[in-house]
């Protein structure tokens, strides 16, 4: 049962204050707790699908973007096990995709990448898959590599909920699920999607990106070189918070 | 929901997108991007929706399909290997064809795919969406025979299109048919208060495999706020070695619809949903010629059994190749016309299911014996079984066993009691509810199936002497890769990469380190996946690390062995340039 009113729950043995309705992982980072996370984005609505924001309550392993604070939950969060767990799945988003890091223009403002650091992710562990992807550079402002989509569906939301223009969608099942564009032609240029868009600019990785700024901030000066992952996290949450 | 449903433009049809799909697919023999186009203007959605939907679900093809599309099952007990031969390959061999390609003259499409639930048939596959079971090498050859002159399906042997169902054990409700109406009848008569409480009362516990007390179901969703209330069966039984429903929808779907009649008088619906596997298409006529019955006897429709207000009718949607479509948070989605990904939860169907209205979804069987409790009274019911699963339980029997079909036994009844019923002598193992159920080995056949001990939907699998348990392993994992709905990282890449490491393994080229892989790649799908297929699909990789270490330690490499294998990597190379040579990739002349 969702409780009426306002309650705390204690992630880590640190209490934290909620309002009804917010999920564990809105009462964290509002209270300054980092939970990893990449498919949770302020104020889209919650995915669940990248499962890198795991936290155990009682004896079940729940994902904190998706699930209620109930009133004097117990949370573990930043735990051995729990981070290990979390290194396993940011390993299977790594050789799922194809992940060039060293050439990628991501690098340094990249989610995955700098999660990967987060977490002391030190190899990939698992083969590759060397999965074939479309790349689609019809578009004059932004190119789609689905290479490396880690299908976080972030695109999908930011489009429907902050565009207003449904511009994307995720097609297939298992390992075939992939990106689609939601256009006559299947093609970005065909659709509706402009380069201020958020659907355009939200992407963890370097799946979607803006044309003719490669390299325009040199590597080093980075992101992810300036601030950790953690910092980043916990900032955007208190910047959407002062945009509402 | 007829096909021929006329609407105007501005309305979208009332049809079920799946099935304007099917029919599109079934005239042109695949969804072609113009039809999917033509389609979302329809229905009024967009293209993108119409494109993820097609891409979903296993039977629908954007590329043309043969006029004769056949699909093997890959079952361990349907499967087209299950009598030891490979008749998948048998088939394309006889009618130069590879599978999954179209035959260049379009005459004929073959394909596998999972469990069709024809377990107790033998080797089974689906031609033009029927069933053909019982099969061996000659039949393929007739088969081919057929084929390749053209020969239309209605023209095949008509014995091998009879439907046989073998029961051999029959209990509480195989034994007895309720009339149809009297538990309506004694429903109404009772009025809704008593009717719920005798259900409550018989202790019914869900059949589908979750084992939700089905009176408290139907009491949280008649108490949650809505617009209105649905009533959803769920016909989708996915789960390989199951085929009790297949039975049931056959020779007691009166009493189903019965049932789902009874659940809505008690929680208010006036709308339901049969929800049947895409493999059950077959069953269709038969069960709209039930329902149309019902209606002229006024046992659904406006007014049932004259009782003013009572209003209820029921809808079946087909659905298209979806294993993750049996549960039932997917399933609601399919019904809306949506990709099957299982929704976030809570909220609960219960309160947010069809169309965000409070839904009820039940097994086929448990809206059956909610009839039988209703027209018999609580006290029947539970007279048999256990204090914690009160009643019987429906089995699938199926895999290495002399008389396999469906028994019907009070639940606590023995693995043993079950094997030596069908005829099972020297079983090596059983897997107790389908891949995603629970292997179990001889030490532990004293054990009871019932939700306090071996809980199951219903899948029996018999695995005798002869069979290699990695093989059976390496059939799970592959169901699950390709069954994952490809939604959350652990369940989409994990189960890619436990079929992965077991094809390596069985390959040769597994070391010692792998098992090690197999136990923390295990856990992690099961403890951090988003549904109850993640959290399942690794249960037999590790009972089976378990119960049977031997299975995979027995085909490990002594020394090191590199995952990568460089002559398989590089055959495709080697053969487009004529170069099989092994030096071949080292020089560049
Ligand atoms: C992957 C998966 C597949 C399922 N398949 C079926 C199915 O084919 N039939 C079924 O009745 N329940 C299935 N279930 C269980 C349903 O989610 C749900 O619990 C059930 O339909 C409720 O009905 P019951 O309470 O009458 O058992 C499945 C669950 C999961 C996680
Ligand atoms: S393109 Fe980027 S934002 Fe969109 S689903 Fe892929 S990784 Fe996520
Ligand atoms: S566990 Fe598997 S089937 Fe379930 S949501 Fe995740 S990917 Fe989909
Ligand atoms: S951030 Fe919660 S599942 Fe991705
Ligand atoms: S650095 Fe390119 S995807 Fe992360």
């Amino acid at each position: 049962m969702m409780a009426t009113t306002p309650g705390t729950i204690r992630i880590d043995n640190q209490e934290i204050p909620f309002t009804p309705g917010q999920t564990i992982m809105d009462a964290a980072l509002a209270a300054g707790v980092y939970i990893p996370h990449l498919c949770h984005y302020p104020g889209l609505t919650p995915s669940g699908n990248c499962r890198l924001c795991i936290v155990e309550t009682g004896n079940r392993s729940v994902a904190a973007c998706i699930t209620p604070a109930v009133a004097g939950q117990e949370i573990r969060s930043n735990t051995p096990e729990l981070n290990a767990a979390r290194t396993t799945i940011t390993q299977m988003l790594f050789v799922e995709g194809n992940h060039i890091c060293p050439s990628c223009e991501k690098t340094g403002n990249c989610k995955l990448q700098a999660l990967a650091y987060h977490l002391g992710m030190l190899d990939d562990h698992f083969p590759q898959f060397y999965q074939r992807r479309e790349l689609d550079a019809s578009h004059p402002d932004i190119l789609l590599d689905r290479s490396r989509c880690i299908l976080c569906d972030l695109c999908v939301r930011a489009s429907r909920e902050a565009d207003n223009k449904n511009v994307f969608a995720i097609a297939g099942r298992g390992t075939n699920a992939h990106l689609t564009v939601n256009s006559p032609s299947g093609k970005l240029a065909d659709s509706a999607i402009a380069a201020t868009d958020l659907a355009a600019t939200v992407c963890p990785v370097g799946a979607i990106m803006i044309k003719e700024q490669g390299y325009q901030t040199p590597i080093g000066q980075r992101i992810y070189d300036r601030r950790t992952i953690r910092e980043t996290g916990l900032q955007e949450h208190i910047d959407k918070k002062n945009d509402d | 929901m007829t096909s021929s449903c006329p609407h105007n433009s501005s309305d979208p049809p009332r049809e079920h997108l799946l099935h304007r799909l099917y029919a599109v697919q079934r005239q042109y023999r695949h969804i072609s991007p113009q039809a999917m186009q033509q389609i979302a203007d329809e229905f009024h959605l967009p293209l993108g929706q119409v494109a993820s939907v097609v891409a979903f679900y296993a039977f629908f093809s954007t590329q043309p399909l043969g006029r004769f599309h056949i699909l093997f099952s890959n079952c361990t007990s349907c499967g087209y290997l299950a009598n030891g031969e490979n008749l998948l390959q048998l088939l394309c061999k006889q009618l130069q064809t590879s599978p999954g390609k179209t035959r260049a003259d379009g005459l004929i499409s073959i394909d596998e795919t999972s469990c069709i639930g024809q377990c107790d048939r033998g080797a089974s596959l689906l031609v033009n969406d029927v069933p053909i079971t019982g099969l061996n090498p000659e039949k393929i050859a007739q088969i081919a025979q057929l084929i390749a002159t053209a020969i239309p399906l209605d023209a095949w042997p008509a014995q091998w299109f009879e439907i046989r169902d073998a029961v051999h054990r029959r209990e509480l409700l195989l034994t007895t048919q309720p009339a149809p109406g009297s538990a309506l009848r004694q429903a109404l008569k009772q009025g809704i208060g008593e009717t719920l409480a005798a259900i409550r009362q018989s202790g019914l516990r869900g059949r589908g495999g979750g084992g939700f007390d089905t009176g408290t179901k139907w009491q949280l969703c008649r108490e949650a706020p809505g617009d209105a209330r649905y009533v959803v069966c769920n016909a989708d039984e996915g789960e390989p070695g199951t085929f009790k429903d297949r039975v049931l929808l056959r020779i007691h779907a009166e009493a189903l619809f019965e049932g789902m009649a009874l659940c809505a008088f008690v929680i208010g619906a006036t709308r339901g949903f049969i929800y049947l596997r895409g493999e059950y298409r077959y069953l269709l006529p038969q069960l709209q010629a039930a329902l149309n019955r019902r209606r002229d006897q006024g046992l659904l429709g406006g007014n049932i059994l004259g009782h003013a207000g009572f209003d209820f009718d029921i809808d079946i949607v087909a659905g298209a190749g979806a294993y993750i479509c049996g549960e039932e948070s997917a399933l609601i989605e399919s019904l809306e016309g949506k990709p099957g990904i299982p929704r976030i939860r809570p909220p609960f169907p219960t309160t947010h299911g069809y169309l965000g209205q409070p839904t009820a979804v039940n097994n086929v069987e448990t809206l059956i014996a909610a009839t039988h409790i209703v027209a018999h009274g609580s006290d029947r019911f539970n007279s048999v079984g256990t204090p914690q699963s009160p009643g019987t339980k429906i089995l699938s029997v199926s895999g290495d066993c002399r008389s396999p079909g469906i028994y019907e036994y009070p639940f606590g009844v023995r693995i043993q009691q079950i094997l030596g019923d069908c005829g099972a002598g020297d079983a090596q193992a059983v897997q107790i509810g389908g891949p995603a159920g629970k292997l179990i080995a001889p030490a532990d056949f004293n054990r009871a199936i019932g939700f306090e001990d071996l809980s199951t939907g219903g899948s029996f699998l018999v695995f005798g002497q002869q069979r290699d348990l990695l093989t059976i392993h390496r059939n799970f994992a592959h169901f699950f890769a390709h069954e994952s709905c490809g939604f959350c990282t652990p369940c989409r890449v994990g189960t890619q990469l436990l079929k992965n490491t077991l094809d390596n393994i069985a390959a040769g080229r597994g070391s010692a380190c792998d098992l090690k892989e197999l136990q923390q790649l295990g856990q992690i799908v099961q403890r951090q996946s988003h549904c109850g297929l993640g959290h399942s699909a690794a249960n037999h990789v590790l009972d089976g690390l378990q119960q049977f270490p031997q299975t995979f330690s027995s085909h490990l490499k002594q020394s090191f062995s590199a995952r990568f294998d460089l002559d398989q990597s590089l055959a495709s190379a080697r053969q487009l340039t004529h170069r099989g040579d092994a030096a071949a990739h080292l020089d560049n002349g």
